[in-house]
């Protein structure tokens, strides 16, 4: 008999808890605002998660992961089409093209990944359907769910904590007048070089994101990072460009959150600046 | 407040640090680490995704410099940077003609990212055995309305001299603009 409920009842976190304790076998449905999703157990374990309309077959996942290179994954899509992934890998991995090790680090990245996005769904409906495993041919993995679950609610603190400390998106950054962290003190990562570099007042966060492919809870990450850094301010104007972000966060999502404009491909962008300012500017540096 | 960027790019190791470094009011944010890949092992560091200065033009207006990483590993920056800039700088290192046929493919890289006005910056000109200016426009295929300055970027007024005359270069497109 299945099991049903609604999540603002009965939450993701009590669900994954109950699989493990009762060492589960079974397929867990959800029905959420965010989509649809369904995670497979065999014996209180992960071992398949796959969200309605986001599935990545493991070609994908390996070129992803630099694994296969694009063309290598050209060649095993005509000569093995209508293959499946279990297929496809063990044919890869025997004839040396990749390490058996990284298709499974591959494919239990991409599972953690799409696991924390749902971790904390409060609105939508769970159905357990026990014994169903719909994994034919698909590639599986077998994931503890203690870890998860610690992981996931550590996110979910972390998460609620960005979003009061960086509240709309919607919003520019802008350099800070007189940084208040010795510059030289500050070591950023590549992806805050990613954000920093769209750091302008004509961007909202919202538009940083869209441009890097960052989720909601990477780019808040990493403006909470720079802003206590004291490298960039928010700029407070109301501001009305609103572009489509990646919505992998483990949060909750507020609907109409994800309206969409079109925005002008990065590199064809060339600033409209009036000639005055270019003489402002060969003034000061003659000055220098 | 408006914000303007100049991009400075060119290989590995062309002084594209130094000459922000020279110029910056601020102290310039950069990453360096260790240099792993033996053929690189010319200097002890290098940026890995990118330098950044600034220049305060006046209350309202504020100059960033950002520089690209010289290494090809990084070119996934290259783009992200050219985002909204005025123009660029390819810094080349005249000493080093190993280096002149990747400035050129770099140079045709950020060409085709933006249509802004650039100048190429003839780097090191005080080491004996770097390459005149004029040699390097005719090795690097430099059409002859860009400009290629002779560059020395730990020299404050060679720097200034380097970026006047890409805003003059700026300057002159507008004007061009204009009566087209």
């Amino acid at each position: 008999m299945a099991l049903k409920g609604r999540l603002k009842d009965f939450g993701i976190t009590q669900l994954l808890n109950l699989v493990n304790l009762a060492r589960k076998t079974g397929t867990l449905y959800l029905d959420g605002s965010e989509g649809k999703v369904h995670l497979c157990f065999r014996e209180g374990k992960l071992i398949y998660l796959a969200m309605q309309g986001e599935e990545k077959n493991l070609l994908t996942l390996l070129l992803e992961a630099n694994k296969l290179t694009s063309k290598q994954v050209q060649i095993v899509e005509s000569n093995m089409a209508g293959r499946t992934d279990r297929d496809i890998a063990m044919t890869l991995v025997q004839a040396g093209h990749i390490k058996q090790q990284d298709v499974a680090a591959s494919a239990r990245q991409n599972v953690l990944e799409q696991m924390y996005r749902i971790f904390s769904w409060q609105e939508g409906t769970f159905r357990f359907e026990p014994s169903a495993l719909p994994v034919q041919g698909k590639m599986t993995v077998s994931i503890a769910l203690e870890n998860v679950i610690m992981e996931g609610s550590r996110r979910l603190k972390e998460w609620e904590r960005l979003q009061e400390e960086v509240p709309d998106l919607d919003v520019p950054l802008k350099f800070a007048e007189r940084p208040t962290t010795p510059l030289r003190d500050i070591n950023l990562t590549v992806e805050e070089w990613r954000v920093i570099s769209f750091v302008n007042p004509r961007n909202t966060i919202r538009r940083i994101a869209q441009s890097n492919n960052m989720s909601e809870f990477q780019i808040r990450k990493i403006a909470y990072s720079l802003l206590q850094a004291g490298l960039v301010e928010f700029i407070h104007a109301p501001r009305q460009a609103v572009v489509h972000v990646k919505n992998d966060t483990p949060g909750r999502k507020r609907k109409g959150q994800d309206k969409k404009v079109i925005a002008k491909p990065v590199s064809q962008r060339r600033p409209a600046v009036k000639r005055g300012l270019i003489h402002k500017l060969i003034d000061r540096i003659r000055e220098l | 407040m408006q914000t303007l960027k100049i991009v400075v790019t060119g290989p590995f190791s062309s002084g594209k640090t130094e000459l922000i470094q020279t110029i910056s009011e601020i102290d310039v944010v950069s990453t360096d680490r260790s240099i792993s890949r033996e053929a690189e092992r010319i200097k002890d560091a290098t940026t890995v995704a990118m330098d950044f200065g600034r220049i305060t033009i006046d209350d309202e207006l504020i100059l960033y410099l950002f520089g690209t990483p010289g290494q090809r590993r990084f070119d996934f920056m290259w783009e992200i940077l050219s985002e909204g800039m005025l123009g660029f700088v390819v810094m080349v290192d005249s000493s080093r003609p190993e280096t002149f046929r990747e400035a050129r493919r770099i140079l045709n890289t950020f060409r085709n990212y933006s249509p802004v006005p650039y100048i190429v910056a003839a780097n090191k000109q005080d080491m004996e055995d770097s390459w005149p200016a004029d040699d390097l426009r005719i090795v690097l295929k430099i059409a002859p309305d860009i400009k290629v300055v002779p560059c020395i970027a730990t020299d404050r007024e060679s720097v200034k001299g380097v970026l006047l005359e890409l805003l003059y270069s700026i300057l002159a497109i507008m004007d061009r603009d204009d009566v087209e």
